[in-house]
């Protein structure tokens, strides 16, 4: 009997619980970082084929910044009920005294205070020595020679200079007290086998990436939506509502939302494959500063 | 978890494959929504940027037709010269993975600082590395992905020179294929050779040439059928068998994704084609016997007890008989669990678990493996290293080793030999540095399940971690295990060696001819032999040249090899003499104490040692063998005299003057000494 060769999402799927395992088996205090975006639906969803039928061997750990669409909050209860895994929600008691926020402090400052310092409070308060983190390779081109396994230095500073070499599917997760590690199981994932694989998966994720009549802002060339009562107006703005989805969701001061009727994943998938930007162009983050994203990552943010 | 749950909301979730979906190899493909898709429209012409008309008139059949694709790791090697970065540019604009903010960045670019004047700079699209190189930042590999109708394709880049051999080896650790790019300008180089030589000694079995930049030599045919030919006699000399030449351009796109027009001679596939067609690893690994590397014991509870691990090779069904290594202990697989429902066969590249139909031991590190054909475990290799850290290896030092998912301490003997990857030169080495490539030996705190490298990547290559720093310092492929001498006795026999020379009417001995390449050695000893012969003598010359094609072989030319060459000849020797023959050997024999070391092997008075004494300039002079003129232009290196010592004999027990006698004449009075002892 012959048997047939594996097809790339069965490959990118047994690599990314091989990665998943390994990180159990080598370090003393795992977390998984849940952002509630389709890219963590498909790491959890992963983590519970690794160790079915045992739940994940560690918590969910959410860096909340109070500023998330009120959706995603929802989602992110239930599938860690659904998981049967501890959620922990962590919230930089600093930002949330001074009341940081996007609209009054500017994207910069509130991705500082709220992710980056709240990722290494709580990674500090409770003594997690592995992160793992849904980003990817294909993200932008930056990311492209991110390895899978990322140290950190005892004060979670990223030293790119001293990154060690990955072989094989041998990744070398030993390192000194105080130290760790951030894994990105899913780095050999581009947007498209992620869709493909939540399809083929049937993996909820947050209602906002399909398509419906929300109220909406056009503000800085980025449509907004209008999601609660804190979204403060600018003089002459008027929610209009609009059939919009989300390519990528953050905070949602800071997300732009696409125009769009697709409100289903063969609809989503069609429409990202027929787009013509990339998907981060929705992300205010990215457009902050040139290099961006490789400034924030040695100061600790993902 | 076994079924989709209804998401938070009420926003429709399009369920495809099924309940439970899952990627078991058993479900079926989900058929597409739309029963007569519309043809699909011909390939695009270059230039024009469409993406396929299917996704835009029938996604889900689109979806269906890409659901099953295979997935392809290939590494490209070669500079940014060569057009590397321009051709995997261009791969990933064929294959429409570039967005209209990506493309029209990129046409901005490439007129205001692109290398192509108006035209796309497809090099624009994958650098961006030279500024972090500027930074300081350590850039070893960049994977890149794209995707066509029939595969998904991870390309390693590795880019540098620097760090070459170090990254490449890390890039080319998980290709399946590697491009080989040359300039068709410049046909085979060293670098050509090196990249060569490193995909080789990864094991990566596909190898394409693919001769780049067509378009600046005319696309001529015969430029690239010398490129091809001579590239083909230097892979099969490294023992690849499986290698392409494919005639392309990368920025003009010939061959790449359509066939060439400028090039109707060439009637092979295109390199996507290519890329499509070729056999994936996996599958010639499920080929091979069973084994799981266990990573983790999955206990949720006392009933379950479950084995998780990524599938290294073969296949599995439930009720296999399996060995757990190294314990040994066997038992048979029960289910093979997943989180989709329990599978029928599994095979290599799957992520298991796995229960066992028996109450046996098994933890992480063992090696549950198909009973009737276990792998080795040993705890001496011979292994080939890598060496990728700035502090060099340190002979007898205590590293961590981690193989699959096994770890052990384990020390390393200096290196046998080095290799140089430019011209695959064994060089005397005491230490690896950072991208040194080595021989040694490779001794282990307790035992490891293994196979060798070239059989199972998994089970045969392995990295090296410093116990102070944690840094990977080195990656290993084992090679062989070494058996030890325990258990082997001495058998007393009856025949003993004093009646095997009164058979032969003669006292047994060795005439052991020491001295400079070219010193005149075999000619000598030739005559001496026939001498013998002539009087009845039972005798045997062991040739220093001649035993390097058999018994020695695998030696090469470094202190080390030098030692072991000359115990193995002192040892065949002696058996020699026991046997009752006069031995008769040639070597250079270099060093004092590897000659003295033979004496004392051989019976008291059975070593006679004859220095055949010709001064370096006059052994140069002779240079029969063209070797000297070698040694002095840097191509042979450990040369004897020149960048390799000689020590002579300080009390000889003959001692022959080449310039004040002929070869003839040495015989004789070799012979008359010994018989008649004048």
């Amino acid at each position: 009997m012959t048997v047939r060769a594996l097809t790339h999402l069965e490959q990118l799927e047994a690599e990314s619980i091989h990665i998943m395992r390994e990180v159990v088996a080598e370090t003393a205090r795992p977390v998984m970082l849940y952002s509630v975006g389709k890219d963590s639906a498909v790491m959890l969803h992963l983590a519970r084929k690794a160790f079915y039928p045992a739940p994940p061997p560690f918590p969910l750990l959410h860096v909340d910044t109070t500023w998330k669409f009120k959706a995603m909050y929802e989602l992110r209860d239930h599938m860690a009920r659904e998981a049967g895994m501890d959620l922990l929600v962590y919230r930089n008691p600093e930002a949330e005294a001074r009341c940081i926020n996007p609209f009054d402090h500017g994207s910069a400052l509130h991705t500082d205070m709220w992710k980056t310092e709240g990722l290494k409070q709580a990674l500090d308060k409770y003594g997690f020595d592995a992160a793992f983190g849904g980003a990817r390779r294909d993200e932008e081109k930056s990311r492209a020679k991110e390895r899978v396994f990322s140290f950190r230095s005892v004060s979670h500073r990223w030293d790119p200079k001293n990154q060690r070499p990955e072989l094989w599917n041998l990744y070398n997760a030993m390192k000194a007290k105080g130290e760790s590690i951030r894994v990105f199981p899913i780095s050999n994932w581009t947007e498209l086998d992620i869709w493909q694989y939540i399809q083929a998966e049937a993996i909820p994720i947050v209602p906002l990436y399909f398509a419906a009549p929300r109220p909406t802002v056009e503000r800085d060339g980025m449509l907004l939506m209008v999601d609660d009562e804190r979204f403060p107006l600018r003089d002459g703005e008027v929610p209009v509502e609009r059939s919009i989805r989300f390519r990528t969701l953050g905070c949602y001061p800071l997300t732009g939302a696409v125009e769009s009727e697709a409100d289903t994943l063969s609809g989503i998938i069609q429409e990202m494959l027929l787009t013509t930007t990339s998907e981060r162009q929705g992300r205010a983050i990215d457009h902050d500063q040139a290099a961006s994203m490789e400034k924030k990552k040695q100061e600790g943010y993902f | 978890m076994t079924g989709p749950d209804a998401p938070a909301s009420s926003a429709p979730l399009p369920l495809a494959g099924g309940a439970g979906g899952g990627l078991s190899l058993t479900s079926p493909m989900a058929p597409a929504d739309n029963a007569s898709p519309p043809p699909t429209p011909p390939a695009s012409g270059r230039g024009d940027y469409v993406p396929e008309a299917l996704i835009a008139t029938d996604i889900d059949g689109y979806l269906a037709a890409h659901r099953d694709k295979t997935l392809l790791r290939f590494i490209t090697c070669g500079s940014v010269d060569d057009g590397k970065s321009t051709l995997i540019g261009r791969l990933l604009y064929d294959s429409k993975m570039i967005f209209e903010d990506q493309l029209s960045a990129l046409e901005a670019d490439s007129k205001r600082i692109g290398t192509q004047g108006q035209e796309i700079d497809f090099a624009l699209l994958v650098d961006g590395l030279a500024a972090e190189r500027e930074q300081g930042i350590t850039i070893d590999v960049a994977y890149r992905f794209f995707a066509t109708e029939k595969r998904k394709f991870i390309v390693a880049d590795t880019p540098g020179h620097e760090q070459y051999t170090r990254n490449m080896v890390t890039g080319a650790s998980t290709a399946d294929l590697a491009v080989i790019l040359v300039d068709a300008r410049k046909g085979v180089l060293t670098q050509t050779r090196r990249h060569t030589f490193l995909a080789h000694l990864l094991g990566i079995r596909h190898i394409v040439l693919a001769v780049n930049k067509m378009d600046l030599v005319g696309y001529d045919q015969a430029v690239f059928d010398r490129i091809r030919l001579t590239y083909r006699a230097f892979a099969s000399d490294l023992g690849i068998t499986d290698s392409l030449a494919l005639p392309i351009s990368g920025f003009k796109g010939d061959n790449v994704a359509t066939p060439s027009e400028h090039m109707p001679w060439y009637s092979g596939p295109t390199l996507i084609e290519h890329l499509e067609q070729v056999t994936v690893d996996a599958d010639a690994d499920a080929a091979r016997p069973f084994r799981l590397p266990v990573q983790w014991v999955n206990r949720p509870d006392l009933d379950f007890r479950g084995f998780a691990g990524l599938i290294a090779s073969g296949t599995v069904r439930p009720g296999d008989p399996v060995r757990v290594l190294p314990s040994g202990r066997t038992s048979r697989v029960a289910r093979i669990v997943t989180a989709g429902g329990d599978l029928d066969v599994a095979v290599a590249g799957q992520a298991v678990t796995l229960t066992l139909a028996d109450e046996v031991d098994c933890s992480r590190g063992d090696v549950i493996a198909a009973a009737e054909a276990p792998p080795e475990v040993a705890d001496q290799f011979e292994a080939t290293l890598v060496w990728m850290a700035d502090e060099p290896l340190l002979p007898g030092r205590p590293y961590w080793l981690k193989l699959g998912t096994q770890r052990a301490t384990a020390t390393i003997q200096p290196p046998k030999y080095q290799i140089n990857v430019n011209t695959m030169e064994q060089l005397a080495a005491k230490t690896l540095e950072l991208n040194g490539i080595g021989v040694a030996t490779i001794a282990t705190d307790k035992p490891l399940v293994f196979e060798p490298y070239v059989d199972n990547r998994t089970l045969g290559g392995f990295i090296l971690v410093d116990k102070l720093t944690n840094a990977t310092v080195a990656a290993g492929m084992l090679n062989f295990s070494l058996r030890r001498a325990q258990n082997v006795h001495w058998q007393a026999l009856d025949v003993s060696r004093e009646k095997h020379a009164d058979l032969k009417n003669q006292k047994p001995g060795v005439l052991w001819f020491t001295g400079l390449s070219g010193a005149g050695k075999s000619t000598i000893a030739n005559l001496v032999e026939k001498r013998l012969v002539v009087m009845n003598r039972h005798t045997f010359l062991l040739d220093g040249d001649n035993v390097r094609h058999g018994l020695n072989r695998d030696l090469g030319f470094t202190d080390a090899d030098r030692v072991e060459n000359i115990r193995r000849v002192g040892e065949v020797a002696k058996l020699m003499t026991d046997a009752g023959l006069i031995v008769i050997t040639a070597f250079i024999s270099p060093f004092r104490a590897e000659r003295d070391m033979v004496r004392a092997m051989m019976a008291p008075g059975e070593f006679v040692e004859i220095h055949i004494d010709t001064p370096l300039a006059e052994a140069e002079r002779r240079d029969v063998k063209g070797l000297y003129a070698k040694a002095r232009e840097g191509k042979l290196k450990n040369f004897t005299g020149i960048d390799s010592p000689y020590e002579a004999p300080a009390d000889p027990d003959i001692r022959i003057d080449t310039t004040a006698m002929t070869p003839e004449q040495a015989a004789a009075l070799i012979v008359d000494r010994l018989l008649l002892g004048v």
